[in-house]
């Protein structure tokens, strides 16, 4: 099983990364980050090379972890159901979930941890929402596999897929604030502030920086 | 004046240990500089022997401290001076290897309690001028971190850029970033443990027995009586030799295949092919150890729990941390397993200390970190060029 699949349908490594790009334009030169599910370090990398951040990595499949530290990255093998627990309140300015939440058992408590561990959340995810899901399941009958889910229904590790709105809703209802997001299509993608109902139908996936109201 | 029964074992004994010191660098600490152990016995005068690899640069901030393991000595990278063999860990320490001497000072002394050169049970005391046996004094993994510390500082090295160790010498290496925080810059303890556990100190105990159990052990004065208690510590290898493989690796490299012999013999001669690679291994273990080191190094292993140093909570032992944690275990290493690794990494999650983790697959068991594995080597090279560039080391 490659990391690719592991980590929930990340996408290959030569694709465009505009969510990358935005990620790195957000994050604070020098700071402190924990990207959880990793994979095999690109975008921890990038952010220690362009950023000089202090960057840490947790990832689920022992290839992406023992990849990432053969390019002098720090990370663990670790799980984000279960291994944010270990981290003390505040030990980072920034905490990325990048396309993990739909493949993590209990994404609420995982967003709680992450806010709990980190300043700033940077999660992003493929948009159940989008218009392509909705009308593969509404003319086939089907459940969709399209570019950003390209599994199965069987095999995918996507157990909790969700739409730039019900994302939403668990952010108020977590009490997280919407700082930014990014709705991306393909290889374009578009600063949305905060998405709405055509974003939710525009975007096949989202990246969105939040943090704790209180 | 050396009573013994046969001054001449006693000699050859002592004999020996010079022509291991000849191989090797000493550094003699006396009245004034006595180790203070955990026991609160001083002991003085005592002498650490140790190896050293490459050159030690200007500034002295390129220094690797390499500890070894239970059975280990200093001779990590150069020939045994007994066996003959390659050091123990060539594949790692060496030009062009991950801790590439042409770039890194390497410091791999003896511990305290061992037999190459190092003060331990067979050499003299000064107080009576018979060996020490078991009137030396009892060492734990601390002493032995302790006793690495006063060597550092006479030789006037500060920081140690990396401090690693597998095993026994992964303990030394988690103690030495507890007990010395700021002179550890990075560290690499592999296939260890931050506390011994109970099946790891049963082990050692059937070890221990087995040498006890060997009339010509004498209550530990073997070398006042003249003899070795060659038999009981062949047997303590042969058992722990087991603990350091694994069931896969065993059947691998010898299944149920019979040894010189075309039938099983209804005798107790080495049937097996497995019989015969453990006493091999038992039979050359004793021509360069020493029964009773053997006892005191087991027992310092077993000794060790970091948490209950520092209040029963392992984060307490890394709480402020700067040292750089690469820990790594080994899948099919069940003497220490990777939930004894993964223990510690999350104690250094808990203080939010920077850390990586790599487990590697293998089917060789606990030896593997003394292999040759390619995804460690790998891995441990880029942990270690990434530290280097952190603390401005330039090839």
């Amino acid at each position: 099983m490659s990391p690719n699949s592991l980590t929930g349908g990340r996408p290959l490594p030569h694709a465009p990364r505009t969510d990358f790009d935005f990620i790195a334009e957000k994050i604070a030169p020098g700071s402190r980050v924990l990207d959880v599910g990793c994979g095999d370090g690109e975008l921890l990398a990038r952010l220690v090379k362009e950023r000089g951040v202090d960057g840490r990595g947790m990832e689920l499949s022992q290839e992406g972890v023992n990849a990432s530290v053969t390019r002098g990255l720090s990370v663990i093998q670790g799980d984000a159901d279960t291994d944010l627990r270990d981290y003390p309140k505040d030990a980072f300015d920034y905490v990325i979930l990048s396309q993990t939440i739909q493949a993590t058992h209990n994404p609420s408590i995982v967003l709680q941890e992450l806010a709990r561990i980190g300043q700033h959340i940077i999660v992003s995810f493929p948009n159940f929402g989008h218009w392509r899901v909705r009308l593969k399941l509404l003319l086939q009958g089907r459940m969709p596999e399209t570019p950003s889910l390209g599994f199965q229904w069987y095999d995918t590790p996507n157990i909790h897929l969700c739409t730039l709105r019900d994302f939403t809703e668990l952010c108020d209802t977590l009490g997280l604030h919407i700082d930014d997001a990014l709705a991306v299509n393909g290889t374009r993608a578009k600063r949305i502030g905060k998405p709405g109902p055509l974003d939710n139908l525009t975007a096949s996936e989202a990246v969105f920086m939040m943090s704790r109201t209180s | 004046m050396i009573t013994t029964e046969k001054p001449e074992i006693a000699a050859a004994a002592a004999e020996a240990g010079e022509r291991v010191n000849a191989r090797s660098c000493t550094e003699t600490f006396g009245a004034d500089e006595p180790l203070r152990l955990d026991s609160e016995v001083e002991l003085s005068p005592f002498t650490i022997s140790f190896q050293t690899y490459g050159r030690l640069n200007a500034d002295k901030s390129n220094v690797v401290l390499v500890c070894h393991a239970l059975t280990g000595d200093q001779f990590a990278a150069s020939p045994h001076p007994v066996t003959g063999k390659p050091g123990w860990w060539s594949n790692m320490v060496g030009p062009g290897r991950p801790i590439d001497t042409d770039r890194y000072f390497v410091i791999c002394p003896n511990v305290i309690g061992g037999c190459m050169g190092t003060t331990g049970p067979r050499d003299i005391n000064q107080e009576t001028g018979k060996p020490y046996g078991l009137t030396f004094p009892g060492v734990t993994i601390a002493d032995m971190v302790r006793a690495q510390a006063m060597l550092l500082d006479r030789l006037g090295i500060d920081d140690i850029f990396c401090a690693i160790g597998g095993s026994m010498g992964g303990m030394q290496v988690l103690q030495w970033c507890a007990a010395y925080p700021d002179r550890v810059f990075s560290a690499i303890p592999i296939a260890t443990a931050a506390r011994h556990s109970a099946q790891n100190i049963a082990f050692h105990e059937v070890g221990r027995q087995a040498i006890m159990a060997d009339p010509e052990w004498r209550q530990g004065s073997y070398l006042e009586h003249g003899t070795n208690p060659a038999k009981g510590l062949a047997v303590a290898r042969m058992a722990a030799h087991i603990t350091y493989l694994s069931e896969t690796a065993l059947h691998r490299k010898f299944g149920r295949n019979l040894q010189d012999r075309d039938e099983i013999t209804y005798g107790f001669d080495a049937d097996f092919q497995i019989e015969s690679y453990l006493r091999y291994q038992g039979s050359t273990f004793v021509d360069r150890f020493d029964a009773n080191s053997y006892l005191y190094i087991t027992r310092a292993m077993d000794y060790f729990d970091l948490a209950q140093d520092h209040g029963g909570i392992l984060a307490n032992a890394f709480r402020g941390t700067t040292t750089r944690f690469c820990v790594m275990s080994f899948t099919s290493d069940w003497l220490f397993p990777t939930s004894d690794s993964k223990q510690v990494v999350h104690a250094l999650n808990a203080v939010a200390a920077n850390v990586s983790f790599v487990e590697i697959d293998t089917d060789k068991g606990h030896d593997a970190f003394l292999l040759d594995e390619p995804e460690m080597l790998d891995t441990l090279s880029g942990f270690l060029e990434s530290a280097a560039q952190r603390r401005g080391l330039t090839t």
